[in-house]
């Protein structure tokens, strides 16, 4: 006698805006658990909801701010970063994230991240890696791996792709990791870190787009590109980052994990020291 | 927000550039944010403005290009402070982009162009009045600017004090369309005390009664509440309904982009401003702003000189345009000049209001309009009316 579940609610519920729900993105998706993950990490934040704020620019995984019952900006693409760091220095009693597609914030945004990193700016940038343009139907970035095929690489991708979490480190980010849809315990306590860290914080989350990406790649439907990340991917978090690369044609291991987690005094403290 | 407090206020008599007079403004009106990138002919603000700032608490900072400082400029003005960043033609083309955002988005916040020479990077160091069309125009979708245009550097200071007002009452990113005339010349500049320096704030939601973010009364303009007070908005560069929700559909689009371009044009006589010097019995108006209505009024009083009854309508607003006044004198005069250091933006402005000859005196760029040609293009006027 199979027993009915009932559930009325959810500890997440406040956190999301029912009546956006349900969201726009495709089934096999990554952005779910993504999402999920951060509700998760502002609810045990111990700071206050109404504190944390959430940016993002365009595309895919810039959606996720309206589903949330927090202060949330969407604005123009690739410009999630400056707009964030404007409010971080304005008001630093707010707990203010990013959340952006590799696009997003390597191709049209990639200045912006290089800056706001440099300067050390008290947010946290999360950045979701399904190596493709998602929503414009699957076109290849700065993150598709050598030799996919996209809808703009019809002959494979033949450009070098970032390795993310290495560039990042290599501009002083006091935090910088890389986790999968898949790691959601992890990628949660991950993000707990981030709001505790003062100063620029870096998480690359990958995550299937089997619609945009994964059909055409052999990668298959999304529970099957998570399958792969169970299999493929090893956690080292001291890892050394110039070979943290992701070449889907190898059989090579994706390496994961909490790699970079330093001090450095945040932006908004640096001009009152010079000042003296 | 705080009201501008007496550190900020440099009460007293000035010799100062035009540039400087714009950041002094700036300071007498409460600016906490400026985001900019270095560029000629508007350095000297944000040099002026990254010394200032810090002495009261405020935040300068250089940005990594002006795609970024024009949206670090809304990012700031969301949480509730005023913002500002201050260009040149290069960097106003790359903000076209975030001032689209600013403007379906309604976040106040002021721009200011000290204009030189273009297109591209044309002349770098020399005036140019050629934005503004841009400034109406360059980004995407149909938006209502409010745009100054000072003429001498007391103006320069006196209307950006206005431009932070306008955009705070209106909620629409304003601008200072200096050029580099004004941007460079020393000129007497007054500052009266700081209890004499006029303050309109926001429209602010009132705790527990607002409920929809872009909910509105007669005046079309939302209260605007501010990250971090528990409202839990959503600001979207994309077509949004009352409650901010993305709503991407061909009726509340129109709803949207009609409210936010009549929330401006509904209230133009209260924005739109203008100096008339000799229009009562003119014959000839000549049109003008910035640098170039200095000249316009030397020729219209060498006109005078030489029996021809001209006068001078000089923009200090420039959008929204004073259709209004155009429409008035075509009842009146038999010609209008319109001078400008462009090649007639401004003229056909003004012949859609009217249905007599209008004259252009135009230069590319590159030095002040001499008054000459401008005389010249009223004896014109005045022989062919």
């Amino acid at each position: 006698m199979p027993v009915e579940i009932v559930v009325k609610s959810h500890p997440l519920d406040p956190l999301f805006r029912a009546d956006r729900l349900p969201h726009i993105w495709c089934p096999g998706c990554g952005l779910g658990p993504i999402m999920a993950c951060y509700a998760e990490a502002i609810l045990d934040s111990g700071i206050p909801q109404d504190n944390h704020v959430i940016v993002s620019g365009i595309g895919c995984t810039a959606r996720i701010p309206g589903y949330l019952n927090i202060d949330s900006y969407h604005t123009t693409h690739g410009r999630s970063v400056p707009f964030a760091s404007a409010m971080a220095v304005c008001n630093t009693n707010l707990e203010v994230s990013v959340v952006s597609g590799d696009g997003d914030m390597f191709a049209i945004g990639g200045n912006h991240l290089l800056h706001a990193a440099r300067r050390n700016v008290d947010i946290n940038v999360i950045c979701v890696n399904n190596f493709n343009y998602g929503m414009t139907g699957g076109q290849a970035g700065p993150t598709t791996p050598g030799g996919a095929w996209t809808s703009t690489s019809p002959y494979g991708c033949y450009e070098t792709a970032f390795n993310v979490p290495w560039v990042v480190a290599s501009l002083g980010a006091v935090f910088v990791a890389r986790w999968t849809a898949l790691h959601v315990r992890q990628l949660k306590d991950s993000m707990s870190r981030a709001m505790e860290k003062k100063g620029f914080t870096f998480i690359e989350v990958l995550a299937p787009c089997p619609v945009g990406f994964g059909r055409r790649n052999g990668l298959g439907e999304g529970l099957d590109e998570m399958r792969l990340y169970l299999e493929e991917c090893v956690v080292d978090h001291d890892a050394d980052l110039s070979k943290a690369d992701i070449d889907l044609r190898q059989k090579e291991p994706i390496i994961l994990g909490n790699f970079v987690d330093i001090e450095r005094p945040p932006y908004t403290t640096v001009p009152e020291a010079f000042r003296g | 927000m705080t009201s501008p407090d007496g550190q900020r206020v440099l009460t007293g008599t000035h010799f100062m550039i035009g540039d400087h007079a714009v950041a002094e403004g700036a300071m007498a009106a409460g600016l906490m944010f400026f985001a900019g990138y270095p560029i000629t002919p508007s350095t000297e603000c944000a040099e002026r403005l990254s010394r200032r700032m810090p002495q009261v608490g405020a935040h300068f900072i250089q940005m990594e290009d002006e795609l970024a400082s024009m949206c670090a400029i809304l990012g700031a003005s969301w949480t509730g402070v005023r913002s500002m960043t201050a260009t040149s033609g290069p960097g106003f083309s790359l903000m076209m982009e975030n001032i689209g955002l600013g403007m379906i988005t309604e976040t106040p916040c002021v721009v200011v162009n000290v204009q030189r020479g273009g297109p591209s990077t044309g002349l770098p160091t020399l005036t140019a009045q050629a934005d503004v069309m841009q400034v109406k125009y360059g980004s995407h979708g149909d938006y209502e600017p409010i745009a100054y245009a000072p003429a001498t550097c007391q103006e320069a200071y006196d209307l950006t004090i206005k431009a932070f007002n306008s955009a705070d009452y209106y909620r629409v990113p304003t601008f200072v369309m200096a050029d580099e005339m004004v941007g460079h010349m020393t000129e007497r500049v007054i500052i009266p005390d700081a209890s004499q320096i006029p303050y309109v704030g926001r429209k602010r939601p009132v705790p527990g009664e607002k409920k929809l973010l872009y909910e509105t009364d007669e005046s079309l303009i939302p209260a605007m509440p501010f990250a971090g007070e528990g409202f839990r908005m959503h600001v979207t560069g994309l077509t949004h309904d009352e409650r901010g929700y993305p709503a991407t559909e061909a009726a509340p689009h129109e709803r949207l982009i009609r409210r936010i371009n009549e929330k401006i044009l509904r209230h133009a006589d209260q924005i739109i401003e203008v100096e008339g010097w000799n229009l009562e019995d003119a014959d000839i108006a000549v049109v003008s702003f910035g640098s170039t209505a200095r000249t316009a009024r030397r020729a219209a009083a060498f006109a005078r000189e030489e029996g021809i009854k001209a006068g001078l309508l000089r923009l200090i607003t420039l959008w929204p345009f004073a259709a209004k006044h155009i429409q008035a004198l075509d009842k009146r005069v038999k010609a209008f000049v319109v001078a400008e250091v462009n090649l007639g933006q401004m003229a056909s402005q003004v012949e859609r209001f009217t249905s007599k000859p209008v004259l252009r005196a135009n230069r590319a760029g590159g030095e002040m309009m001499p008054a000459e040609p401008i005389l010249d293009a009223i004896r014109e006027a005045s022989r062919a009316s």
